[in-house]
This record gives structure tokens, C-alpha cells and sequence, in this order.
């Protein structure tokens, strides 16, 4: 048992956990913030996806010791002020879910995508950059569509704003 | 149409909680005390089972209890039952070899439970899981349906010699030998329908909660029919009467069938909760997924079409063997008969139709209904069967299936289904635009200038949904009634609730069945909340699959509405002292036609409930319940092309254009048709190019038990889909409406068969088509 | 997976002497094959030595057409690093396939090539571009690193600490993924050092794991071209065959892969 230290969502939190605690069963049972999922074992699906300072990684191939001390971003965390993020309304607008339990870390990669890429996202580099994250019910066309839409709206934004 | 009305794409209710982390599902369920169950499964495909030993087992960190089959038996808890009786053609019932939770005696695949051990923490119940030490006296094992069959081989039951389930029939075997002899050409092909893993991105889970004060069970579950998963539980595995069990399936994470069954898994936590007096959660991983959720399809047939000298089909003979596992599952029997045989006519006129199925057990994982059950078995086999006689005969596939569809209905098939509406060519016609066929050839050229081989494949599929006419099924040997239920509660101040058995686990059933409210009565989706998937909230349903949810889960809501709003017409009329008949409702308001009078929605429903002033004999309140059972089977119907490229040095494939039109009858959200569209073609195409199960011949063992080396799907394995609808409506149901459901899947993978075995110009080639099989398929043919 | 206590070490030199401490210890890199095989309860290290905030195992430093970059380098941080791209485009295209983004920005060029996967993708770079491996103790080439499946020169208990190599005049990477893991089926480095020298290295296709191909080297010195490879032999012996490609398929895809990888150069 050790002590594991971080900041989560914005907010500091410190657990009791065995070293071999994963990090996704400690956001989802020692924070409680389930919306962050498990669906496989060999860190492919992607249903697990947070941000690790910043960067979108695999909660489930994570101990949570090795995260002490970073900041870490669920997808509880996304919304702001109850204004879903532009990621995710653009998911709702386009039918970019169906059972939503790959949704949480679909939304999270597809953030950092962004982030990573710009308002120049194309269908393929979309695509290529889905290769961590299975869908089952989608057939990724309307993730896809959402991801290239919210792209150009977060681009549209950001320009506004300079 | 109203703006939320029938007909409108209205973004989903249910999308903010899952896009927020806010969904809940089974796993993410915690209750005080829960502890957590780890099985002990056998590691051999087929085994006796000797002493088990959990003395160590016990004595770990944080162990509860180590329990295994003889207590469970000693419990009285019963046999997993299979729910559809198939008699052979000598009369004689199926063989059906006992099934027990937790194996006792003899296990069968690799993954058979045997113990269970309940401990505080997952991690701890896994490391004591792992301490139970078993003796196995090893057996020798068979796991190709076509090897089980022969003699020799291993016996997986006493009950079933040489592993046959059933030898069963349909359809006229004299009269379609009469017309393959008479015929002027016969095309004969053998085709293998590949062995999948169903996959939903949630693994399987429960939580069993045993309260001994009110002798009381509650279980959590990842299911499909939570109605149907406490009759059975209750009925046949002896866990608790209905009254005492509470079945909830919460957020379900996708099913495509696999979440249908009820598996021994959830009987255990019930079972191990009462023996421990703890809350017990177990929750499935990714490669116990593999190794005991249902598996899908593994047909092996061939068959015979016979064509007369214009080219219409005169017969078609088949002969399937069927893997069906080691055990019958829950409706496994149904999948290769009635899912099957019936639709082996297609969208065609087929005078004389014989088709036998042989059903096999093997020391594999059962298999049983996966997205289509047995419809995508038959249209992969008729689909890529009239393509390639298309070939022999030197017509363009088009042509060919022309002259032979259905073109007038109500349409008697001779393999039991009447077909009640449908416009094939229309289908076709809007594919063959949307994919410019006639421009195919110029496109193939092009990809010749850079080295790429280009073909192009179509698929006329129909398929049977809406399941099913209670009385039918019966007569056919089903163990239930396929009907729905719904329950309507208006809310004094007009808002509504609606209560069904049907259950949603990405179908968006909290928004398409609030559209039906607010059609009727304009009231705003938001005020329409839609209950499901709890056994103490809706009394009963029969659950989700077979494309049921829309035809028969809204018609029984229809129904509902129906008696609600005559109850509402009558107060109104009264209300406003006219005549019942001249209540006319528009936009949330009820009017009397051809006067100023009207009175919103929400007076009216007040009125039912202050009981004020209402009809002479009326009972206030408004509160309506129906049962919903369909006269026929719904047919949705389409055309699905696909055009590839395939690379002739790495024998890779990828779809350039797959184009889907699609009859699903009347539409109720077309985004969210859209979306079950797309998601089906995924996984059609995911069967013909990257998936497949392989046990090892000889020892059982999983090859294929994680992602690393079962190919699911990934989004750069696929292209954008090109989607249409043309409407014939359904004439059976009183929203006109067919189900989606399962199409792509069942479309889908004879479409990119005949595009890529078109490309590589040879036939010989089974699903999946990986690179290496097509690239040997295609040096096979050149040498 | 079963139980461990985590070290995370600020140093090498804490690094080893943690290490040090138990014989059932293991190296922590980014973790993206360990803690995946420790989930499956394949290994069972008792305890793990976190590299990740070693900063002496951080960064990529280009001088001239000399390369360095330190074993905690992400692969993210290698696909898209300007000053490699300058000199070595291959190496970025190569690690911009290595996994998936997400695993690209937590797995290391140290992690990778120590634990050697037959169908990994940096132990191909490696060899092709006749790199050092630059350990806590030593120096080792490429050529003599990689040893078998999951088998390294590496000693109990020593540290990968950079790769260092030469550009090549010319390089390319092509890799045919399994379509199930996406890992290497076959993947191909080929380079042209300035002094004319040619590298073929292969991955994921070698039964015995990475391997350099004598007969398409010889080749590619006498013409560097894409058109010389479909007179190379490629010997079907020493192939894997499995689920996803026999032996012959393999055979076929490294003489494809090559020529593309040489096309690309």
C-alpha cells in the first residue's frame, strides 16, 4: 500500500492503493469517477483514454504510482461550467455514439487529437489517429464526422479569438 | 412530422450522460460490502474433473469463500436450458446434453467454470482463483463441426452420438432434386460461414445482492432482456420465485446477441451472495470474453442452384452443419432453423427450395444468435451463390438477379415465410446510381495505371425481424412469446412516462420512443422519460434483438398511446361539452374541429387526475398498458455495393466505396437508422475481412482470446459509408415500420466477397479475405 | 496481475542501486508492453524501477548528421522531432507506426528495443542504421544487441541510456501491419550510409527476430533501386508462420516491403 498523490480534474487527491493498482481502477474505484472504462486487456480498445499532462495515454497500462504526481483530465472533467465541451456536442450533434461505453475515451483521444493537429484535421489522418480506440457499434462514420467538425469549429475559435 | 415528431433526426436524450462520464453501467455499480468473484476455469477443451483443492485457496488474503458445483448442485440450482425445441426429421427431439454454472463432472471448452472464488477485492479473488488447485484427467477433444460429425471421434455428450444435436429439414427435397436434374444450369458452391466473436466494448458483468432479511435478490446485469434473464432464473435455475428477484440491466454497453443469454456467470454472484451473505460482483475480461460469451455463425454447407434456360432459378438444395459448441445455448437451436432455412429464398422467386441442417456439439464455446442470427449465414450463402452463376453464365450480376426477383406481394416462399411488402428493384436501382456502376470499368482501369487490382460486388439481402408472431414461434418450437409490452403513465401536469420491454444499449430508445409521444401528442421529447430494463419498474418484456425494439417494442407503445388518447378524447370532449368524434389534437392542444374551443394537453391530463369533473362512470387518472404481438415478420430489404482495391504484391484489401439502400420500411429517427446502418456494414465487414475464431484442432485452445490476434475493426480499416432509404411501409404494424438492426451485417460481407474475389478474379477464397489469403488465393489462381 | 512495489528513481545511479536491491526487479520505461504482460500475469517482477523521470534519459540531440536520442524519448516525441526529420526521415516515419498515438506518447525507443519484440519496429531502425546502443556501462553496436526473441546483450541490471547513429545518405521504412495487433508482420529498414554501405533490416517476419538480409543488401549495393529486389531470393527457413501469414506470405512481404522502403528512401 503506498500513498499515490495527484491532481485530478483540477483537484488534488490522495489514495491509499496496493503498487499494482492501475490507474483506471484507481480514478474509477478510489475517485469513483466510473465514466472512464475498461475493455480489454491488452491496452488496444481505448476505452480507458485521460490525459496525462496533457497528453492523451491508457489509463489501463498505467500503474498509479507511476502517475503520482502529474495532473490527470477524465472525462468527467471535460465541460465546463455544464457547457459540454465542443468535442463532445459535436459527438451528440453527429450520432458519434451509440452505446457510449468506448464514448469517454473516444472523446479524450479525439480532444487531444485535435489539440495535436489543428483545424487541418482530413478524414485520414483522422482515421490513422483512431487506431487506438475500437468502436463497436458506430463503424467510426459519424465519430469521424464529429471529430472533423469539431475540429473546424474549435479552429473557427480559436481564430475568432486572435 | 413535428420537429421531434416520427420522421425527425433528433439528437439523442441519453448523450449527455455518456458524453459527460454519467452513464452507468453494471460495472461501475458498488454497493456496501461488495465483494468481488474471480472463476476458476479450465484450462483443457475437455476434461474429467478430479478433486479440487482450495485449502490454500482459502487461507489467502481476503478470501470469503471458494465454491465450486457439487455445493451449487446441492443447492438445487439447475441447468442452463436451451428455449427453442427442434425435432429431428425422424420425429425425434434435440439432444440436449446438461449444462451446468459451475462444471462438476466433465468440463468441455477452455473456460468452463468450475469454482468460484468471492474475495474483497478483485486482485485478491483473481490470486486465490489462481491457488485453486484442480486434477483434470485430460480427454481428447474436437472442435470442426464437420470433424465431430464422423466417426472416431471424441463424444461431448452421452445424450448425442457422434455429437449430432439434430438433423432437421425444410422445404420439398423431391421436387428441388426434380428441378436440379431438369435444370440447364447448376452452379454448386461449398461455403464457409467464419466462427465470430460478438465483442461489445463492455465486457459482461454482474452484480448479485442477496438480502437476507427480506429474503430478496437483486441482480445487476449486462443484458438484453432482464425480464427474460429473471423468468428463466427463476423458472428453470431455481435461484428465487420472480417476486423475490429483481433483475436491473442499467446501461448496457452493446449486445449484438451476446448479452441475450443468461450465462452461468450471473447465476453464480446470485448463488454466492446467498451463500456468503456478501454482494458479489464479477465483471468479465476482455479474454474471458473470448473464451464464454456466445460465439456467432461457423456454418459449413454446400449448395446447389439450378436455372432454367432463361436464367430463372428453378431450385436450391443446401446442406448446412452447424457448430453449436459445447453446450445449446439459450436459443442457439432457433439460429441455424428458423433464422435460417426461411430466408433461404432472398429476394427471389424460387419455385422449390431443400434445405437440412445438421447441428453439431464441439469443445468449443457455444455459439448462438450474433447480430442477424442466421440470416447473415443465409445471405452470405445465396448472395455469393447467384453472383458467381451470374459468372458461370456469363450475365451481369445485375441482369441476373433481376430476372429473378419477387415482384408481387404478398409473396409465398416455400420455406414457411410470406413476405408482405417490398420494392426490390428500387433498392437496387438507388444503389446501382449511388455507386455509378456503369463507371466501374473506367475505374478499374485507373487503378490498373497504379498497380492495384479493382472489383466490385453487390448483395441483395432480405431478412426476417420484428420477431415474432407468439402463436407461430410456438407451432415452430419456441419456448416463449415473442410480443412486447408498454405501459403509458401521463403525469398529472401533462408529462409522460414511458415504460417498456424492450431494452436500449445503443439503439437510443429514450429518444425514438419519445418521438412517438411527441407525434401524438406535442409534447416536448423532454418531457417524455423512457423506463427501461428494470423488473420492478415494467412488469414484463421480452427484450431487444432481431430488430424487434421498433416493430414490436413501439407498436405495443402505439397501442398504449392508442387507449391513452381515446381516455384523453373523452375527457376533453366532455370538458368542452362536445362530441368525442369532433376532438381534434394539434400541437399539444386538444380542439373541438370547426370551433374556437381547445384545451392544451396539460388541462386535460390535470382533469384525469383532480377527477374533478369527468365522464358519468369514468376512473380518474391516465394510465394505459398494452401487449403488442406482430401478425407476421417484418422483411427490410436492400442492395449493398461494395467496390475494392486490392494490392496484388501484399494481397491487402480496402474498400474504395460500399453504398447501402436500405428498405426499412417507415422511419422514425433517420440519424439514428443511419447510425445501426453504419455500425452494421462495420461489423459485415469486419466478418469478411478481419475476423475470425480458431481453436486449435487439437488442443481446443483459444488461438484467437485478444486483440492481438482477433482483428477487430478499427476506423482506418474502414471507409465513409454511402446510406439511402426507399420506403415501402410495413403492412403488419401499425407504424409501418420493419427494423434496422441487423441489416449491414447481414448485407454486407457477400457484397465485399464478390468485390474482392471480382478483383483478384478467382472464387476460391473464404472469409475473412486477410491479406494472406487473398494474396495465396490469387498466386493459387495465376499458377 | 500479481502483486509489486513500485521505485520511481530521480537518477540513473539510483536507478541501479534500486534495481540492485532485489533479483526479481525489472526496469519501468513507459510501461506499454511491462504492465500489459504483468496485467496478463505473464511476468511478476517484484519490484519495478521507474525510469520515467531519469532526466538523463530524456532528449534528442542532432550535430551535425549525428544523432543522439535518449531512451526515455517517447516515439511521439521521435515522429514528429524537426531536427531527425532534417537528417533521418525514416526514423519519424517509422516511429510514427510504432502502436497508436496514445502508446506512442508514454512507450521509449529504451523500453522498445530492450525488450526486443520480434515484430517491434525500432529494433529494425536500429540495426539498418548501424546504431550504438549506449548503456550505464558500455557501448554496444546494433549488430550485437539484438539476440534473439526478447533477447538483448543487455546485463542484469543495466540500463539503456541512448541510441546513437550516423545518418544515413538515404533511408526508408516500410511495415506491413498485422491486422489484428497492428504490430509489425513484416517490417523493412533499408539505408544507405554516405560511404555507399546498404542495411536491410527486417522485423516481424524472422522467426528468430530482427534479422539483416544478406542477399537484398548485396543487391542495393550494386543499385539502389526498388527494381533489384524481385531478384532476391528471400529463404522461407528462418520465417515465422502463425495465424495472420505463413512463411511464404512472409517471404513475399519482406521482398514487397523492402522495395517500398528503398521507393521511399
Amino acid at each position: 500500500m503506498a500513498k499515490v498523490t495527484m491532481t485530478v480534474n483540477g483537484r488534488k487527491v490522495a489514495k491509499e492503493c496496493e503498487d499494482r493498482t492501475l490507474l483506471v481502477h484507481f480514478i474509477r474505484e478510489n475517485l469513483g469517477l466510473t465514466g472512464t472504462h475498461v475493455g480489454c486487456d491488452t491496452s488496444q480498445c481505448g476505452a480507458c483514454v485521460v490525459h496525462m499532462d496533457g497528453k492523451a495515454v491508457k489509463s489501463c497500462s498505467i500503474l498509479a504510482a507511476q502517475a503520482a504526481g502529474s495532473e490527470i483530465l477524465t472525462i468527467e472533467g471535460l465541460a465546463a461550467n455544464g457547457e459540454l465541451h465542443p468535442v463532445q456536442a459535436a459527438f451528440r450533434q453527429n450520432h458519434g455514439l451509440q452505446c457510449g461505453f468506448c464514448t469517454p475515451g473516444m472523446v479524450m483521444t479525439a480532444v487531444d487529437m485535435i489539440n495535436r493537429y489543428g483545424a487541418v484535421l482530413d478524414e485520414k489522418t483522422v482515421r490513422e489517429n483512431l487506431e487506438g480506440n475500437i468502436c463497436r457499434c458506430t463503424g467510426y462514420h459519424n465519430i469521424v464526422k464529429a471529430i472533423l467538425a469539431a475540429a473546424t469549429e474549435m479552429g473557427a475559435a480559436r481564430q475568432a479569438a486572435e | 412530422m413535428g420537429v421531434e415528431g416520427i420522421g425527425a433526426r433528433v439528437t439523442r436524450k441519453e448523450d449527455k450522460r455518456f458524453l459527460t462520464g454519467k452513464g452507468r453501467y453494471t460495472d461501475d455499480m458498488t454497493v456496501p460490502g461488495m465483494c468481488f468473484a474471480a472463476f476458476v476455469r479450465s484450462p483443457h477443451a475437455h476434461a474429467r474433473i478430479g478433486n479440487i483443492d482450495a485449502t490454500a485457496a482459502g487461507e489467502m488474503p481476503g478470501v470469503i469463500a471458494v465454491l465450486n458445483g457439487r455445493q451449487m448442485l446441492d443447492d438445487g440450482i439447475g441447468n442452463l436450458i436451451c428455449g427453442w425445441m427442434i425435432h429431428s426429421k425422424d420425429g425425434s427431439p434435440m439432444k440436449m446434453g446438461a449444462w451446468r454454472p459451475l462444471a462438476h463432472e466433465t468440463v468441455r471448452y477452455v473456460g468452463d467454470a468450475v469454482a468460484v472464488v468471492v474475495a474483497e477485492s478483485m486482485a485478491e479473488a483473481r490470486d486465490a482463483a489462481e491457488a485453486v488447485i484442480v486434477d483434470y484427467e485430460e480427454l481428447p477433444a474436437v472442435t470442426d463441426a464437420v470433424t465431430a460429425l464422423a466417426d472416431g471421434q471424441p463424444q461431448l455428450h452421452p445424450e448425442a452420438p457422434n455429437n449430432l444435436i439434430f438433423d432437421w429439414d425444410i422445404g420439398d427435397a423431391a421436387a428441388t432434386d426434380a428441378a436440379i436434374a431438369a435444370a440447364a444450369h447448376v452452379t454448386q458452391m461449398r461455403i464457409v460461414n467464419n466462427r465470430l466473436a460478438p465483442n461489445p466494448m463492455e465486457p459482461r458483468a454482474a452484480l448479485g445482492i442477496y438480502d437476507a432479511a427480506d429474503d430478496h435478490y437483486t441482480c445487476y446485469t449486462t443484458s438484453q432482456n432482464p425480464h427474460v434473464a429473471r423468468l428463466v432464473m427463476s423458472a428453470f435455475y431455481n435461484v428465487a420465485p420472480e417476486n423475490k428477484l429483481r433483475v436491473i440491466a442499467p446501461d448496457v454497453g452493446g449486445g449484438f446477441g451476446s448479452k441475450i443469454y443468461i450465462y452461468p456467470e450471473e447465476i453464480t454472484c446470485l448463488w454466492a451472495s446467498r451463500r456468503t451473505g456478501v454482494p458479489v460482483k464479477w465483471t468479465s475480461d476482455r479474454t474471458e470474453a473470448f473464451l464464454t460469451d456466445a460465439h456467432g455463425r461457423d456454418h459449413v454447407s454446400t449448395v446447389k442452384m439450378a436455372f432454367d434456360a432463361s436464367h430463372r432459378i428453378t431450385a436450391l438444395k443446401v446442406d448446412t452443419i452447424a457448430n453449436l459448441g459445447a453446450y445449446m445455448s439459450l436459443f442457439s437451436s432457433a439460429v441455424p432453423t428458423y433464422l435460417y432455412a426461411t430466408l433461404l429464398s432472398g429476394q427471389y422467386d424460387i419455385p422449390a427450395i431443400h434445405a437440412n441442417v445438421r447441428t453439431v456439439y464441439t469443445n468449443t464455446v457455444p455459439v448462438d444468435a450474433y447480430r442477424g442470427a442466421g440470416r447473415p449465414e443465409a445471405t452470405y450463402l445465396l448472395e455469393r451463390t447467384v453472383e458467381t452463376a451470374a459468372r458461370e453464365l456469363g450475365l451481369s450480376p445485375v441482369e441476373l438477379r433481376r430476372i429473378n426477383f419477387i415482384r408481387s406481394f404478398p409473396h409465398q416462399t416455400p420455406v414457411i415465410m410470406n413476405y408482405d411488402a417490398g420494392d426490390y428493384d428500387a433498392s437496387l436501382a438507388a444503389a446501382l446510381q449511388a455507386a455509378d456502376w456503369d463507371g466501374f470499368p473506367a475505374r478499374k482501369a485507373e487503378a490498373a495505371s497504379r498497380g492495384l487490382k479493382r472489383g466490385i460486388g453487390m448483395s441483395c439481402y432480405i431478412e426476417a425481424c420484428g420477431i415474432a408472431p407468439s402463436a407461430a414461434v410456438g407451432s415452430l418450437g419456441a419456448g416463449v412469446g415473442l410480443w412486447e409490452s408498454a405501459e403509458v403513465r401521463v403525469n398529472a401536469v401533462g408529462t409522460v412516462e414511458i415504460l417498456t420491454g424492450s431494452h436500449s444499449h445503443g439503439q437510443g430508445h429514450e429518444t425514438t420512443f419519445a418521438q412517438l409521444v411527441a407525434d401524438r401528442f406535442g409534447v416536448p421529447i423532454d418531457s417524455v422519460s423512457v423506463v427501461h430494463g428494470d423488473t420492478d419498474k415494467v412488469q414484463m418484456g421480452m427484450g431487444t434483438y432481431g430488430s424487434r425494439s421498433g416493430a414490436v417494442g413501439m407498436s405495443a407503445v402505439v397501442k398504449a398511446l392508442d387507449k391513452v388518447e381515446a381516455k384523453a378524447r373523452k375527457i376533453a370532449a366532455h370538458l368542452m361539452e362536445a362530441d368525442e368524434s369532433d376532438i381534434v389534437i394539434e400541437n399539444g392542444t386538444l380542439k373541438v374541429a370547426g370551433t374556437d374551443k381547445s384545451l392544451p394537453w396539460f388541462q386535460v391530463t390535470l382533469a384525469a387526475y383532480t377527477g374533478h369533473n369527468l365522464p358519468p362512470g369514468m376512473e380518474p387518472g391516465l394510465k394505459e398498458g398494452a401487449f403488442y404481438d406482430p401478425s407476421n415478420f417484418t422483411f427490410p430489404a436492400g442492395c449493398y455495393i461494395c467496390e475494392v482495391e486490392v494490392d496484388p504484391e501484399t494481397g491487402k484489401t480496402e474498400i474504395v466505396q460500399f453504398v447501402a439502400a436500405d428498405d426499412f420500411g417507415n422511419i422514425i429517427n433517420p440519424m439514428i437508422v443511419e447510425g445501426q446502418v453504419h455500425g452494421g456494414i462495420a461489423q459485415g465487414i469486419g466478418q469478411a475481412l478481419l475476423e475470425g475464431v480458431h481453436y486449435d484442432p487439437q488442443t481446443g485452445q483459444l488461438l484467437t482470446a485478444s486483440y492481438m490476434d482477433y482483428a477487430m475493426p478499427r476506423a482506418d480499416d474502414l471507409p465513409s459509408f454511402q446510406v439511402s432509404h426507399q420506403v415501402t411501409p410495413c403492412p403488419g404494424n401499425p407504424l409501418g415500420i420493419k427494423g434496422c438492426g441487423e441489416a449491414g451485417a447481414i448485407g454486407s460481407p457477400p457484397a465485399l466477397m464478390n468485390a474482392i474475389t471480382d478483383a483478384i478474379g478467382t472464387n476460391a477464397l473464404d472469409m475473412p479475405a486477410t491479406p494472406a489469403r487473398v494474396w495465396a488465393a490469387a498466386r493459387a489462381a495465376a499458377n | 496481475m500479481y502483486e509489486t512495489t513500485y521505485h520511481r528513481a530521480s537518477s540513473l545511479a539510483e536507478a541501479v542501486r534500486l534495481r540492485a536491491d532485489s533479483d526479481e526487479a525489472k526496469y519501468l520505461a513507459g510501461g506499454m508492453t511491462l504492465i500489459p504482460t504483468m496485467k496478463q500475469r505473464l511476468a511478476a517482477p517484484s519490484e519495478l524501477v521507474d525510469l520515467r523521470h531519469i532526466a538523463e534519459l530524456r532528449g534528442i540531440a542532432v550535430k551535425g548528421r549525428r544523432v543522439r536520442i535518449g531512451a526515455g524519448t517517447p516515439h511521439n516525441e521521435v515522429a514528429t522531432s524537426a531536427a531527425i526529420s532534417a537528417v533521418c526521415p525514416a526514423l519519424c516515419h517509422l516511429a510514427a507506426l510504432i502502436g497508436d498515438p496514445l502508446v506512442r506518447h508514454m512507450g521509449t525507443l529504451g523500453g522498445s528495443i530492450a525488450n526486443n519484440d520480434p515484430a517491434a519496429d525500432y529494433p529494425a531502425a536500429m540495426l539498418g542504421l548501424d546504431a550504438t546502443i549506449i548503456t550505464d556501462r558500455r557501448e554496444i553496436p546494433a549488430g550485437d544487441f539484438f539476440t534473439g526473441l526478447f533477447e538483448t546483450a543487455l546485463e542484469d541490471g543495466e540500463i539503456v541510456v541512448a541510441a546513437t547513429f550516423e545518418a544515413p545518405a538515404r533511408a526508408g521504412y516500410s511495415k506491413f501491419a498485422n491486422p489484428a495487433s497492428r504490430f509489425a508482420m513484416t517490417g523493412v529498414f533499408a539505408a544507405q550510409a554516405a560511404d555507399g554501405t546498404v542495411r536491410v533490416a527486417v522485423t516481424g517476419a524472422g522467426a528468430n527476430g530482427v534479422f539483416r538480409h544478406a542477399g537484398l543488401e548485396a543487391a542495393l549495393t550494386r543499385n539502389w533501386s526498388p527494381d533489384v529486389v524481385s531478384d532476391v531470393a528471400v529463404e522461407t527457413g528462418d520465417l515465422l508462420s502463425d495465424l495472420h501469414g505463413n512463411a511464404d506470405y512472409r517471404a513475399n512481404l519482406v521482398k514487397v516491403m523492402a522495395k517500398r522502403a528503398v521507393a521511399t528512401a
